[in-house]
Order: C-alpha cells, then sequence, then structure tokens
C-alpha cells in the first residue's frame, strides 16, 4: 500500500505536473496563448482570401482620392474635391468636438445634479430624483432624436426665427449667432487673462508657503479669479472692447456672416451632455454619502466651517471614489457620440465608416480605422484619468 | 452631592463652571430622547457618565459641542451660550476636544496632518509649529514614532490616542468622551485608559461617557446616571458605586458589575 502511494507521482508524469499549481498555471496560459492566435490567424486569412475570391486588396489608396461628398458642419477647410483622408479628418474633429463639449457640460451638470441629490431641501432633491431616473432610463439615442425633432420641427424658418437682442438668431437651420473678429488691442486683454493663469499658480504657492511660515491664510480663490477673470474684463472695457463682433443678418432665406450652430450639433452635444451627466449625477451622490458622517462630524467638533470640512475632509476622500467611475462616463459618452449618424452629424462614423465606405467600398480598411480611432480616444481618456487618479491618491495613501 | 448640584444650580455664575446645562429637552421628532437636563460642571472636574444603551448620554455630550441641537434650555459652555450663531458654535467647537467611539480619523491624511489640520487652519498656527505641537501631544500619547504612518495602518488602540492627541492639539479646556474604549479589543483597551488617566490628572476638564467602572473610581469627581433620558442619579464615585440610592441604579450596577 505504502509502496504503491510513493510510486504513484513517477509512473504519471502527465498527471504529476498538471496537479501541481504553478506547472498547471504555465500550461493553462501555453493552451489559452495558442488558441487566441490560431483564431486570430484564421479570421485574418479567412478574410484575405476572401477578399481576394472577389477581387478585392486591403489597401488604403482610396484615402488620398477625391471624396465627392460634401459635409455640413466643418472645423477645417473641406468641399467635395477634398480627398477622403481630409473627411476623415473633418469626422475625427467632429467627434472630439462633441465629446469635448459633452463631457465639460456632463461634468457640469453631473456634479449639479449629485450635490441636489445630497440636498435636504425635498423639492430640490425629488426633482433631482426624477429628472435622474427618467433621462437614464431612456436610450440616449431617443433623447438625441427627440431632441433634433424639436430643434427642426419646432424653431421656426429663418425668416420668422427667435431674435434674441438683435445678436442671436435662433432657426431650424441652426442657432446663427456673432462671430469675434479681433483688434490688435484683443491680444493685450489675451495677454492678461494668460498672465493671470501664471501668476495664480504661483499665488496659491506663494499662499501655501506664507501659510506654513506664518499661518496666515490668503483668500486665495477670490484673489486668482481676480487675476485670472476680473483684470482681463476691466482691461477689455478700459481698453474700449476691441473685439469686433459680426451679427448675422437675414439676407434671402437664410442668415449671413456671424457663426452657425448646426442643429445637429445642438441635439448630439445636449442629448449626450444631458443623459450622460444623469449617471454621473448618481456617480457624485454615491462617492460623497459613502464618507461617512463620522468624519465630518469629526471635523465639525475640530471647530472647522462647513465649507473647510468639504474642502478638507470630505471631497477629498470623495474624489478617490468618484474618479473611477466617471472615466467610464467619460469614455461612454465619447463612444456614444457615434449615434451621431442617427441625425447626420458628421463624427468619425458618418465620413469614413460612412459614406466614404460606401463610395469606395473599402469596408474592411473603414471599419478597422474608424475602430482603431475610437481605441485610441478611448485610452487617452482613460490614461489621462488614470494618471489623475493616482495623483489624487498618492496624496491620500 | 445631588442636592448640592441642584442648589447651586440657581446662583450658577459661569466663571466658575466650564458648562452650565439648564432645564435641557431635546427631541428626535416625536421621542423624547433628554427630559429635564441639568448638569454643572466645575472647572477641572471629571466626570463620568453612564447609564444603559439608549438612556441618551451620548445623546447629551453631543448637545455640548452642538453636535446635537437641543430644543429647549440652555447650554453655556465656558461662558459662550450655545445658539443658532454659527460662529458662536465654531468658537465653542474649537475649545471643546472631542473622541469619537470609532475614532473617526481622517483616512487620507497622515496621523501628523490629522493632528496639524485644525491648529493650521483653525487657529492659524505656522506649520513648523503646528508639527512641533503635534509631535509633543503624539509623544504624551506615547506613538511619536507613527507620526508618518496613515490611520489604516495603527491598530485601534493606537488610532484612539492619535484622536485623543488630533483634539488635545487644539489644547482645549474640556475634552468629551463617547465611548471612547467601546469599539477597542480588551487589550487595547488599557492603554487608551492610561492615556486618559495621564490627561486628568493635569486638570482639563472632563465628560466622559463610558462604562470602565475602574476608571470611574480611579479619576471621576462625580458619577452621573443617565436612564430613559434623565439623570437619575450622581454622586462621588465611592458613595454612588457602595450606596446606591435609587432602583435602577442598583439594576444598572448588579448588570454590569455582576460579569
Amino acid at each position: 500500500m505504502n509502496e504503491a502511494i510513493a510510486s504513484q507521482p513517477q509512473r504519471n508524469i502527465v498527471s504529476r505536473l498538471w496537479n501541481d499549481k504553478e506547472t498547471r498555471s504555465v500550461i493553462i496560459q501555453i493552451i489559452a496563448f495558442a488558441a487566441i492566435f490560431a483564431f486570430f490567424f484564421f479570421m485574418v486569412r479567412n478574410a484575405i482570401s476572401n477578399l481576394e475570391s472577389i477581387g478585392k486588396d486591403i489597401s488604403l489608396d482610396f484615402l488620398s482620392q477625391p471624396s465627392s461628398y460634401d459635409i455640413s458642419q466643418s472645423l477645417i477647410e473641406y468641399s467635395s474635391r477634398s480627398t477622403h483622408f481630409r473627411a476623415m479628418i473633418v469626422g475625427i474633429l467632429n467627434t472630439l468636438l462633441v465629446a469635448v463639449f459633452g463631457v465639460i457640460l456632463a461634468t457640469l451638470v453631473g456634479f449639479l445634479l449629485g450635490v441636489l441629490r445630497l440636498s435636504k431641501n425635498w423639492l430640490t432633491n425629488k426633482l433631482a430624483y426624477v429628472y435622474i431616473e427618467y433621462v437614464r432610463n431612456v436610450p440616449v439615442l431617443l433623447h438625441i432624436l427627440l431632441l433634433h425633432g424639436i430643434i427642426v420641427h419646432a424653431l421656426p424658418l429663418p425668416k420668422n426665427a427667435i431674435n434674441l437682442g438683435d445678436t442671436a438668431f435662433l432657426t431650424n437651420r441652426g442657432f446663427f449667432i456673432p462671430s469675434p473678429s479681433f483688434e490688435p488691442l484683443f491680444w493685450v486683454v489675451a495677454g492678461l487673462f494668460v498672465a493671470g493663469i501664471f501668476f495664480s499658480i504661483w499665488f496659491s504657492r506663494y499662499a501655501h508657503k506664507v501659510q506654513d511660515a506664518t499661518g496666515r491664510h490668503y483668500p486665495v480663490f477670490w484673489i486668482n479669479l481676480g487675476a485670472i477673470i476680473g483684470i482681463p474684463v476691466l482691461a477689455y472695457f478700459i481698453l474700449g472692447s476691441p473685439i469686433i463682433w459680426e451679427i448675422p443678418e437675414l439676407k434671402g432665406f437664410n442668415y449671413r456672416g456671424g457663426m452657425v450652430v448646426r442643429p445637429e450639433f445642438v441635439a448630439l452635444w445636449i442629448a449626450l451632455s444631458l443623459y450622460t451627466a444623469a449617471f454621473i449625477g448618481e456617480i457624485v451622490r454615491a462617492g460623497i454619502s459613502a464618507i461617512s458622517w463620522g468624519q465630518s462630524e469629526a471635523a465639525a467638533a475640530l471647530g472647522l466651517s462647513r465649507g473647510r470640512i468639504l474642502n478638507l475632509v470630505v471631497i477629498p476622500q470623495a474624489l478617490r471614489i468618484i474618479i473611477p467611475p466617471l472615466t467610464s462616463q467619460y469614455l461612454n459618452l465619447t463612444k456614444n457620440s457615434s449615434l451621431a449618424i442617427a441625425i447626420g452629424y458628421m463624427d468619425i462614423v458618418a465620413t469614413i465608416g460612412g459614406v466614404t465606405l460606401n463610395q469606395t467600398g473599402r469596408e474592411m480598411e473603414s471599419m478597422t480605422i474608424v475602430l482603431l480611432l475610437y481605441l485610441t480616444f478611448s485610452l487617452l481618456i482613460s490614461s489621462f484619468m488614470n494618471w489623475y487618479n493616482k495623483r489624487i491618491k498618492l496624496v491620500e495613501r | 452631592m445631588t442636592e448640592n448640584a441642584q442648589s447651586t444650580q440657581a446662583t450658577a455664575s459661569s466663571e466658575n463652571y466650564a458648562v452650565i446645562i439648564r432645564d435641557m429637552h431635546k427631541w428626535y421628532g416625536e421621542f423624547h430622547v433628554l427630559k429635564d437636563v441639568n448638569l454643572n460642571v466645575t472647572k477641572g472636574e471629571k466626570i463620568v457618565i453612564c447609564g444603559p444603551s439608549g438612556s441618551g448620554k451620548s445623546t447629551m455630550i453631543r448637545c455640548i459641542n452642538a453636535l446635537e441641537e437641543h430644543q429647549q434650555g440652555d447650554i453655556i459652555v465656558d461662558g459662550t451660550e450655545l445658539t443658532n450663531d454659527l460662529k458662536n458654535i465654531d468658537a465653542v467647537r474649537s475649545e471643546v476636544g472631542m473622541v469619537f467611539q470609532h475614532f473617526n480619523l481622517f483616512p487620507h491624511l497622515t496621523v501628523m496632518e490629522n493632528c496639524t489640520l485644525a491648529p493650521i487652519w483653525v487657529r492659524k498656527t505656522p506649520k513648523a509649529e503646528a508639527d512641533s505641537l503635534a509631535m509633543e501631544y503624539l509623544e504624551r500619547v506615547k506613538i511619536p514614532d507613527q507620526a508618518n504612518k496613515y490611520p489604516g495602518q495603527l491598530s485601534g488602540g493606537q488610532q484612539q490616542r492619535v484622536a485623543i492627541a488630533r483634539s488635545l492639539c487644539m489644547r482645549p479646556r474640556i475634552m468629551l468622551f463617547d465611548e471612547p474604549t467601546s469599539a477597542l479589543d480588551p487589550e487595547m483597551i488599557k492603554e487608551v485608559l492610561d492615556v486618559m488617566i495621564e490627561l486628568a490628572s493635569e486638570g482639563i476638564t472632563m465628560l466622559c461617557v463610558t462604562h470602565e467602572m475602574g476608571f470611574a473610581k480611579t479619576v471621576a469627581d462625580r458619577v452621573i446616571f443617565m436612564d430613559g433620558g434623565e439623570i437619575i442619579e450622581e454622586n462621588i464615585p465611592d458613595e454612588f458605586f457602595d450606596n446606591p440610592q435609587h432602583d435602577r441604579t442598583k439594576l444598572f450596577l448588579s448588570q454590569i458589575l455582576n460579569h
């Protein structure tokens, strides 16, 4: 009996390896790697051979051919004679535009909603609650279509535009707003603004040093606000308002001059922001309520004022909880912007992944480019947020 | 002693008293938590408050630094009456230290930063001065070597001693302890009590909610027994433990001493 047990492991080397914790993990990894490699090898070979059988190759030459389609909103110069590559750049810029503005608005509204949800005032609390539950439980595509429908169908034609003090005009072809042209003196104001930013960075450090050394507190927030906003605004008026605003004018059936914000952009931007804000509101509420009441009580018992309790004790701890899920909301917003195609906003999907694909028949290449672009944006956002998260974590742990 | 406290209350002048509580009532909604509480604490006095759970003892001491609001009666702390004036409340809180059952240290700050936070932001103390003050008190509670650690890295007993040091850094004239040893493992209770006993010998006014009867016998000038939101009995420790007057006190003492 004893001999049998002792000799068993030597008899069966495979079972001995399989039952060893470390070798088993190595074996599983080798199998998994081989399976993944085989899968992708098969997919790529399959794609190449199928493309070959219908007489297609893989090539990016189409990007340098003329696109021969128009794009309603473009941040750079573009016409139907431009290349498909330029059309793609227009699409990228449009996606980035709506994503950047969307993230900013969603963050502002989201934090406001989170704070309102925590309010002890019954009405504001319940209003925020109803808003959040309605908005986040309806698909974002419906929000986009609804808003677009409202702007296009409910707003008047340019000749009956809603006139905001003869400077801005809301129509179903977009919002016409004045465009600025800068006189030389304006750059003084811009310079003061930049100087204000540098000053406030320096002043924050200086104030911190003074506080460490003497205990004296400067009203850092107000002084910095004055330096960045107050002084440039003052200078703007002292220098006689050195920006000339070109006001849009009705010429024929549409407005000319000024700037136009397209209905598609507005619908997409507002819908994405308000939708994402509902989720951010819940994240902020959860983050702040996760900080136990005992923390605020302990800080209060030391004599700290309400504002200081928030700034020094509650928010630094809440941010640690808020940042990771906030990152995924930013990613969601960026990826959801691809729903733009439903209302004809020319983003990445609608340009390179839409019209270009249809005209050139380069579906393999186009979709790969679209995929890589979204992947790049998402990785950039999450690596920035991870860097930020690590930074506030280091302060804490 | 009971009669004595009752009679002095009428002529209480705020100069001799650290805390004066007069005809104080508190409700949580419909629930009458504190019923007609009267208590005068002379400067430097050590008071231990005990009683069954839910008797209102924690609520009472939390009223003293306005962590709980009272609805009726007066509370005068170190000459300042607690009203709705927020400036007044902050001023009282910076003179009254408080130690909680669950420590409530700030987990995102080091031990040192926990101790210097209030001196820097409330007292406007220069950082170097706040640091040496914190070090002085950390030495008093015997954990100067943990100054640069985070609360999460310390044992419960060490955390509670940091919490005591944090309060002392504001140089309070009155210290409130809300069941400071109830959340601790038995072997850590002693290290916290030792710090408190040492503190008691230094002339600070102390109000302590605790069931540590040994501690009460050692340091208390007066023991107060509360039940059902009322002060049932108060006496010097020897009398309180050896010769309780009230039936509820006798019952309570028999329950906590006989095991």
